[in-house]
């Protein structure tokens, strides 16, 4: 059964193939059985493939050729599930599955299906390829793709350049992050002699010494890439413009998948981390600083969707913290619900957003709660579990899991421990927010149309996820369910013992970071239920709106990327525009030809003339016979 | 024999700068006439009765009467005096003079350097040159005689009046 | 023996002269047949100088040649005649460039 492992992303890419080839041409109901029945396969066979796998938990290699064979450098296309692996791949076709069926509903009305669903397998086939790769090469490969189709979907209603440029922007943001990925792989085969992750990282234990300057260049350039693909400091300036491409891709691309793509690159690599602790330090300290930022940019934020790009920035900074203080399987626990939550608030913003006609600025809307009470529960759920309100949802596992670890992680813990708290204070208000002016408050703009059920059933699916998903890995202080972890340890090694084990101070921490999360929903329902007039005046006071100003700017990234990087480069264009680096060898070819036209002024078409050349010809060739 | 050779010379090149420099086309090509006449007596000066008799038979006697018909048949009057005497400007000879001099300089110096012996003053009979052309050089007679077919051919071919243009050329002129 | 030769060589330069220097069609031929003369005379003193009949061969051989040559360059006058309407020899410049 496990010999199915190959098929998975063959079915997406297949369906890839035939929508791409067939250019809109075929029916829509045959696009959408395609396009969705692709995904839906792979789904299904994932789900064999775990099943089989957690029956004997041994890790499965499937090579199906050899790819490149040069020189002691021979990738494969091969595929390789273990615990980590299986678990983002079933993740991965599930609940891209689901959004694949609420696009069949969604995008029913664009011009563009066809080419819709075929860069959304595309995409599909690049994930599932990326995250079963056994080389890096070839994960390498599936990064590539996704990064493609991010960009292909981003700028999908092309007709408008602001889409274009929000496309551009992401892939060369990316492609930074890719360049340095790809001088980290580099260093990593010319050093260690092959591309084949197992072998790399015995390779890696074996050769390098802890500390040393190999394994922490080569962790720093992989991280590189991560931070360009999961949009975290100082590459994140990509994901909130992201959000000009159709809804189900920001929920699929930029809150589910694509960018958590990092994360699992990190993951993947552990070895070399553990091997580079200055490195390994910096992880978690990025990803603590970017969910700060992003959180605080996310406070003033008016459109529905930029505010859930700036959660989902966020919320990867929470994996990467994670990650940096070596709770590899608690990042992942993390990953798998955010996918589920943060699809969850993107498909019902979707919905929201497209009743109301493509309105997108959340102060023009108002009191949707019996309008649409299906965008609404879903929405609300998603929220819950975003803010990680205590006990119901399966965000709170996975952020207390978090938490817990970074406070364990020695001197820099307690400090890490305080940027996660205050950032889950930030999610509460941010994510309230929405909730009480989206949906509560007067009514201003009435919505149109139906809600069918291929989207209704995504929305309740994920909803169901969002709230039972955390029961995998219950802590010991409530219950002790253990069950994700030790799935994990096979593949990832367990986070460091804590320094004053007890779960005491488990369950102080942990009540700690509810009430804050209440404490946060409250702050929200004051400022923006209630709206009582100091708030209102403080709000509105000049030092209040240039650091208002400041949040919604991304503290000023953009602007700071722009001066420093983009108007020099506009600047150096505009005066090479001329050429002049060019101008040598343009200048030969028009001495060229300047001497060209002064040689044909010689033939001048006169017989006599050309007697003249012959004679004088002939004096010359007699006087070198003559006289040498 | 020797002031035969200086006389006859000096009215060769007289005759062939006169050539030249002659206006009038005819008296150009009588002139020229003129030089071939005193180069056979060169050759017969210096032994070479057959060249001399060829010289006056062939060259004087059919190259110059072909050249003559065709004066004839292009028909040029006293215009082309004229024009001439127009295209002939003093500065034209400069250069050609100035070329030719140099030409002629290193000949001269090539004549210098090598000591040439005197003629051996033997008369060459027609029968040995005879001899040669039907020997040794039986190919080259062969050669010669297809050179002169082609030349045949394409003087007959060129020397057609295309109907068509002849036609055009009276309506244009009328 | 070197007078003769003295004599081809001013031949020559003379019929180069007139090659270069005149614009008539004609006479242009002209100082090209005389050019072909003093080649073969030339020949004729070499000749005339071991005492064999090469040189005459030669210049048979020569004769023969500018005989053809004149043939075909005069029909040729004749056809430039035609299209051109005059015996300028810088009038058949189409070639210029």
């Amino acid at each position: 059964m496990l010999g199915l492992l190959a098929l998975i992303p063959a079915f997406p890419l297949l369906g890839f193939a035939i929508l791409f080839v067939t250019a809109g041409l075929l029916p829509k109901r045959w696009i959408t059985t395609i396009g969705v029945g692709s995904v839906g396969i792979a789904t299904l066979l994932a789900l064999i493939v775990m099943a089989t796998f957690l029956n004997s938990p041994v890790p499965y290699t499937e090579i199906v050729w050899t790819w490149i064979a040069v020189s002691g450098l021979t990738p494969h296309i091969g595929f390789y599930v273990d615990a980590l692996s299986g678990l983002m791949m079933l993740v991965v076709a599930f609940v891209s599955f689901l959004i694949h069926l609420y696009s069949a509903e969604f995008m029913s009305a664009d011009e563009g299906y066809s080419r819709y669903f075929a860069y959304m397998n595309l995409f599909v086939a690049s994930m599932l390829m990326l995250v079963l790769a056994d080389n890096l090469l070839f994960l390498y490969l599936g990064w590539e793709g996704v990064g493609l189709c991010s960009y292909l979907l981003i700028g999908f209603w092309y007709r408008d350049p602001a889409n274009g440029l929000a496309a551009r922007k992401a892939f060369i943001v990316t492609r930074v992050g890719d360049t340095a990925m790809a001088i980290g792989l580099f260093v990593l085969f010319t050093n260690l002699g092959t591309l084949d992750i197992q072998p790399l990282m015995q390779q890696a234990v074996a050769h390098w010494p802890v500390g040393s300057a190999l394994p922490i260049a080569a962790a720093a350039l992989l991280l590189g890439g991560a931070l360009g693909k999961s949009a975290q400091l100082p590459l994140q300036t990509w994901l909130p413009d992201a959000m000009a491409g159709p809804t189900p891709v920001s929920a699929l691309i930029h809150a589910a998948t694509m960018v958590t793509a990092g994360v699992y690159l990190i993951a993947r690599t552990h070895v070399l981390y553990d091997l580079a602790p200055p490195v390994h330090t910096a992880v978690a300290v990025i990803g603590a600083l970017t969910l700060l930022l992003a959180g605080f940019s996310a406070l003033n934020q008016s459109d529905l969707k930029r505010i859930l790009a700036y959660s989902t920035i966020s919320q990867i900074g929470y994996m990467f913290l994670a990650l940096g203080v070596g709770a590899w399987s608690a990042a992942i626990f993390h990953f798998m619900t955010h996918a589920f939550f943060k699809a969850l608030l993107f498909l019902s913003a979707g919905v929201v957003v497209q009743r109301l006609g493509e309105e997108h600025d959340i102060f023009k809307m108002g009191g949707l709660r019996q309008r649409l009470p299906l965008a609404f529960w879903s929405f609300l759920i998603g929220s819950i579990s975003l803010a990680a309100l205590p006990l119901i949802d399966a965000g709170f596992y996975s952020k207390d899991l978090i938490l817990w670890e970074a406070w364990s992680d020695g001197a820099l813990g307690p400090w890490l421990w305080a940027a996660g708290l205050i950032g889950a204070l930030l999610t509460a208000i941010y994510i309230f927010r929405a909730v009480f002016v989206v949906f509560f408050g007067p009514l201003q703009l009435e919505p149109t149309g139906l809600t069918g059920w291929r989207i209704a059933i995504p929305l309740v699916v994920l909803s169901i996820l969002a709230l039972v998903a955390g029961f995998v890995e219950i802590p010991p202080y409530l219950g002790n369910v253990p069950a994700f972890s030790r799935l994990m340890q096979s593949a990832l090694p367990a986070p460091p013992a804590p320094v004053s084990a007890g779960s005491s101070l488990e369950l102080m921490l942990s009540a700690i970071a509810a009430l804050i999360a209440i404490l946060g929903v409250g702050i929200a329902y004051i400022a923006f239920r209630r709206r009582p007039a100091f708030l209102e005046a403080m709000v509105q006071s000049p030092a209040s709106l240039a650091l208002q100003y400041f949040w919604e700017t991304d503290w000023g990234f953009d602007r700071l990327y722009d001066r420093t990087l983009v108007r020099p480069f506009l600047w150096f264009a505009r005066i090479d525009q001329g050429d002049f680096i060019d101008r040598f060898y343009s200048g030969l070819a028009s001495l060229s030809r300047a001497a060209y036209r002064q040689l044909s002024e010689s033939e001048t078409g006169r017989v006599r003339r050309y007697a003249a050349g012959v004679t004088a010809g002939s004096i010359v060739l007699i006087a070198i016979l003559v006289f040498a | 024999m020797t002031i035969a050779f200086y006389i006859a010379a000096a009215v060769a090149v007289i005759a062939t700068a006169l050539v030249i420099i002659n206006l009038n086309v005819v008296h150009a090509l009588l002139c020229l006439v003129i030089s071939f006449l005193a180069v056979a007596i060169v050759f017969y000066v210096l032994g070479a009765p057959f060249a001399a008799a060829l010289e006056v038979i062939v060259y004087a006697g059919a190259i110059m009467v072909l050249f003559v018909f065709v004066l004839i048949m292009l028909n040029t009057g006293g215009a082309a005096i004229q024009q001439e005497r127009h295209w002939l400007t003093p500065w034209i000879w400069v250069g050609p003079i100035g070329l030719s001099a140099v030409l002629l300089g290193e000949f001269v110096y090539l004549l210098w350097r090598a000591p040439v012996a005197a003629a051996s003053g033997v008369l060459v009979q027609p029968r040995q040159v005879g001899a040669l052309l039907f020997g040794p050089y039986l190919l080259a007679v062969e050669l010669a005689s297809m050179l002169l077919l082609a030349g045949l051919i394409g003087a007959y071919h060129l020397g057609r009046t295309d109907r068509r243009a002849a036609d055009e050329r009276g309506r244009m002129e009328r | 023996m070197q007078h003769a030769l003295l004599l081809a060589m001013v031949l020559f330069a003379l019929g180069t002269i007139g090659v270069l220097m005149r614009r008539n069609l004609i006479v242009m031929l002209m100082s090209v047949e005389i050019m072909l003369n003093a080649a073969g005379l030339a020949f004729i003193a070499a000749g005339s100088r071991w005492g064999q009949a090469d040189g005459q061969v030669m210049f048979i051989l020569i004769l023969a040649l500018a005989a053809a040559e004149v043939a075909v360059g005069l029909a040729l006058i004749l056809r430039l005649y035609q299209r051109l309407g005059t015996l300028d020899a810088d009038a058949a410049d189409q070639m210029r460039g």
